[in-house]
C-alpha cells in the first residue's frame, strides 16, 4: 500500500492553500497520508495540518528555521526513509520547486514535477511546452517525489482526529544561509488564492496605469492583481505578480486580462480560469482566443466605465 | 573564477508546437531551435562576473551533435570553450544531473550556472538535483548575483517577495528571467567562436549510465476551449457576467 508524506508549506503562521490541494492529489492515489511540518516553532502549523490528515510529523530544529533547500531536503528525506514513504509530495510552488528535486536526488527517487492529474500510483500527467502539450509520465522507482499544480486539485476538507509526533533528524551544516526577505506587502487576497484576478500588461503604459486603472477595479471586486512578464520586467509591478509558464499559475473564478496580448507563455498560467474577460484594442490579440468575453476597445475608456457601473 | 554554464537546445518559444501522429514526441522538422532562454541568461551572467572577477566560462550541452549550434552561439557571446556530451534519445533530469556532476568533477568550477527550467519539458529539476549530488549549496531563481571572496550573495525571486541568501562557493545557481538581458553576439564574436575549443565526450567516457527513473509514456494536446464571444459594450459585459457566467 502507498504511504504518502505531504510536506506542509506555510507563511506568516498559516498553512498555504497549495498544501491542501497537494493532500487531495495524494489521496487520489490512495493509502496512508502523513503530513510533515519542517521548521522551528511550528506546532500551530502542525495542528492546522492535523485537521486534514490523520498523522503529522514535526521536525523542529533551529537549523531549519529558514526554508533553505539543502537542510530542508535533508530533513524531508530522513523522515521519508524513517516512515517508509512511497510518495513524497509538495505543491509546485517556488518553495516546492526549489526543495523537492534535492529530496529526489537524495533518495535516488524519480520525480514528476508540476503534475496536473494522477493517473495511477506511478503515472501522472503534467503540462509541458508552456501548456501546449500534456505529457503522461511514469515514475519507475519505488520511491516517488511529486510536486502538484495546486489549481488542478480541489482543496482537502477538514477531517477527524490527528496524531502529532515530533521526530529528530541530524542536520548537517551547509554553506547556505538566509540573509533577508523583502516581502511584497498587500492587503489584497493572494494571487494564487483569489476568487477574482485582474491582470494588466504593457497596454497600461506605465506603473500609473496599474495605480489608476487596475487597482480601482481590483478594489471594486476584492480581487488580486496579476501581470504579464513584460510589465514585471519593466519594473512597473513586483516580480511576484507575474502570471504564466515561468510565473504563477492561477485559476480564479473570474480573470480579467487588461491590455495584455495573451502570449502563450502568459496563457499557460491562467487558461484554467473559469471565466476569462479580455479587454484589448487589437481585435487580433491572441488573448481573445481564450477569453469567454472580449471587448475590443481602449482600456482607458472601458475600465473606468466598468468600475462605475459595477 | 571558473564558471560552468549549461545550455540546452530547445524549440523556439515562438514556434507553434505540434505533436506527432503517434503521440510519442513533438514535431521538430522545420522548427527553429534555440538556446534555452534561461540558459542564455546564465551565460550572460557568467560573462559579466568574469569581466569583473576574471576567469573562464565553459559551456556544456548534452544531446546530439546538433547541440554544437547552441554551444557555438554561447561561445559567440563570449564563452571560452565548449563541451558536448553526446547522448541520443530521452533523458530524465536525474540523468542530466549525473552527467553534469561528472563534468563538474573533472572541471572543478567555482560556480555552475543553469536555467531555472528548460522551456520544453518545464521540469525545473536538473540544477537542484545536481547540487544535491555534488553536496553543494544552491541558489535558485536568481534576480541578482554578487560574488565576494568565497561567497555569492543571491537575491532570489520567491513567492511573496524577494529573498536574499548567501551561499559558499562552489555553488549551483539558477537564473530567473530578470537577472539580465543577454547580449547579442557580434560578428567578430561569431567568427572567433568557430575556432574556440570544443570537446566531445560520450557517456561511457564520463562513466555515467543513463538510469531512467521517469519514462515519457505519451503526449497529447490539452483540452481545447470553446470559442468565446466579443461583446459590444460594458453594459452587455456586465449583464453577461451577472446572468450568463454568474461570475459577479
Ligand atoms: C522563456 C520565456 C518565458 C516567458 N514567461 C512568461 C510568463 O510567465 N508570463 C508572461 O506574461 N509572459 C511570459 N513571457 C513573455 C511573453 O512571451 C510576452 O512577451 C509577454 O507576455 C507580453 O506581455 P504583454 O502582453 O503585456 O505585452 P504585449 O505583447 O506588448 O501586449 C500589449 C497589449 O496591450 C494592448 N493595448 C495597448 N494599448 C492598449 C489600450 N490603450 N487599450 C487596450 N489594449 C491596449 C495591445 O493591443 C497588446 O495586445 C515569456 C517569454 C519567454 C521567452
Ligand atoms: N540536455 C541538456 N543539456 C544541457 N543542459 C541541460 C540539459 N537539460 C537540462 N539542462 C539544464 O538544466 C536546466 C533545468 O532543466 P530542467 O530541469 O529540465 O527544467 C536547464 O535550464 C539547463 O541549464
Amino acid at each position: 500500500m502507498s504511504k504518502h508524506l505531504v510536506v506542509a508549506e506555510y507563511a506568516g503562521g498559516s498553512l498555504h492553500g497549495s498544501t491542501l490541494s497537494t493532500i487531495t492529489a495524494a489521496q487520489k492515489v490512495g493509502g496512508d497520508v502523513i503530513g510533515l511540518v519542517v521548521g522551528q516553532g511550528v506546532d500551530s502549523i502542525a495542528t492546522e495540518m492535523g485537521k486534514y490528515v490523520p498523522n503529522v510529523v514535526i521536525v523542529d530544529d533551529a537549523k531549519l528555521a529558514n526554508r533553505l533547500a539543502q537542510p530542508w531536503a535533508q530533513a524531508i528525506a530522513a523522515v521519508a526513509q524513517n516512515k517508509g514513504a512511497t510518495h513524497i509530495w509538495h505543491g509546485a510552488t517556488t518553495a516546492g520547486k526549489d526543495i523537492m528535486p534535492r529530496v529526489a536526488a537524495r533518495l535516488e527517487a524519480g520525480m514528476a514535477s508540476d503534475i496536473s492529474a494522477v493517473v495511477s500510483e506511478n503515472t501522472f500527467k503534467r503540462p509541458m511546452w508552456a501548456g501546449n502539450v500534456i505529457g503522461t509520465v511514469e515514475v519507475t522507482t519505488d520511491t516517488k517525489v511529486v510536486t502538484v499544480r495546486p489549481t488542478e486539485f480541489d482543496r482537502a476538507t477538514a477531517g477527524s482526529e490527528t496524531n502529532i509526533e515530533k521526530v529528530e533528524t541530524a542536520i548537517d551544516d551547509s554553506r547556505m544561509s538566509f540573509v533577508s526577505f523583502d516581502e511584497v506587502k498587500s492587503d489584497r487576497p493572494a494571487l494564487t488564492d483569489a476568487d477574482v484576478v485582474i491582470s494588466g500588461g504593457r497596454g497600461l503604459k506605465g506603473p500609473e496605469g496599474f495605480t489608476n486603472v487596475i487597482e480601482p477595479l481590483a478594489d471594486k471586486l476584492g480581487a488580486a492583481i496579476g501581470a504579464s512578464r513584460a510589465v514585471c520586467d519593466a519594473g512597473w509591478v513586483p516580480n511576484d505578480w507575474q502570471v504564466g509558464q515561468t510565473g504563477k499559475v492561477v485559476a480564479p473564478n473570474l480573470y480579467f486580462a487588461v491590455g495584455l496580448s495573451g502570449a502563450i507563455q502568459h496563457v499557460a498560467g491562467m487558461k484554467g480560469s473559469k471565466c476569462i474577460v479580455a479587454i484589448n484594442k487589437d481585435e487580433e490579440a491572441p488573448i481573445f482566443q481564450v477569453a469567454d468575453y472580449g471587448i475590443v476597445a481602449d482600456l482607458f475608456d472601458v475600465v473606468p466605465e466598468l468600475i462605475e457601473k459595477l | 573564477m571558473k564558471f560552468l554554464c549549461t545550455v540546452k537546445r530547445v524549440t523556439d518559444y515562438e514556434a507553434k508546437i505540434r505533436i506527432n501522429s503517434d503521440g510519442s514526441d513533438i514535431v521538430t522538422d522545420g522548427v527553429n531551435m534555440i538556446i534555452n532562454p534561461f540558459d542564455e541568461i546564465g551565460v550572460e551572467e557568467a560573462l559579466r562576473l568574469k569581466e569583473k572577477h576574471g576567469g573562464e566560462v565553459v559551456v556544456l550541452s548534452i544531446g546530439t551533435s546538433d547541440s554544437v549550434q547552441q554551444l557555438r552561439s554561447a561561445m559567440a557571446m563570449g564563452a571560452d570553450r565548449g563541451i558536448l556530451v553526446k547522448n541520443e534519445g530521452d533523458m530524465d533530469s536525474a540523468t542530466v544531473a549525473k552527467i553534469i556532476q561528472k563534468v563538474a568533477e573533472d572541471e572543478q568550477p567555482d560556480m555552475i550556472m543553469m536555467g531555472k527550467q528548460a522551456i520544453d519539458g518545464d521540469s525545473n529539476q536538473a540544477a537542484q538535483m545536481l547540487a544535491e549530488y555534488l553536496g553543494w549549496p544552491q541558489a535558485t531563481y536568481a534576480f541578482k548575483v554578487e560574488v565576494e571572496g568565497t561567497d555569492a550573495t543571491v537575491v532570489r525571486e520567491a513567492d511573496g517577495g524577494m529573498e536574499t541568501v548567501k551561499v559558499g562557493l562552489p555553488a549551483v545557481i539558477t537564473t530567473d528571467l530578470r537577472l539580465n538581458e543577454p547580449r547579442y553576439a557580434s560578428l567578430p564574436g561569431i567568427m572567433k567562436a568557430k575556432r574556440k575549443p570544443l570537446a566531445e565526450k560520450t557517456l561511457q567516457e564520463l562513466g555515467v549510465t543513463a538510469t531512467t527513473r521517469v519514462v515519457m509514456k505519451g503526449l497529447e494536446a490539452p483540452p481545447s476551449k470553446s470559442a468565446g464571444q466579443i461583446v459590444p459594450d460594458v453594459d452587455t459585459l456586465i449583464e453577461k457576467l451577472r446572468n450568463e457566467a454568474k461570475a459577479i
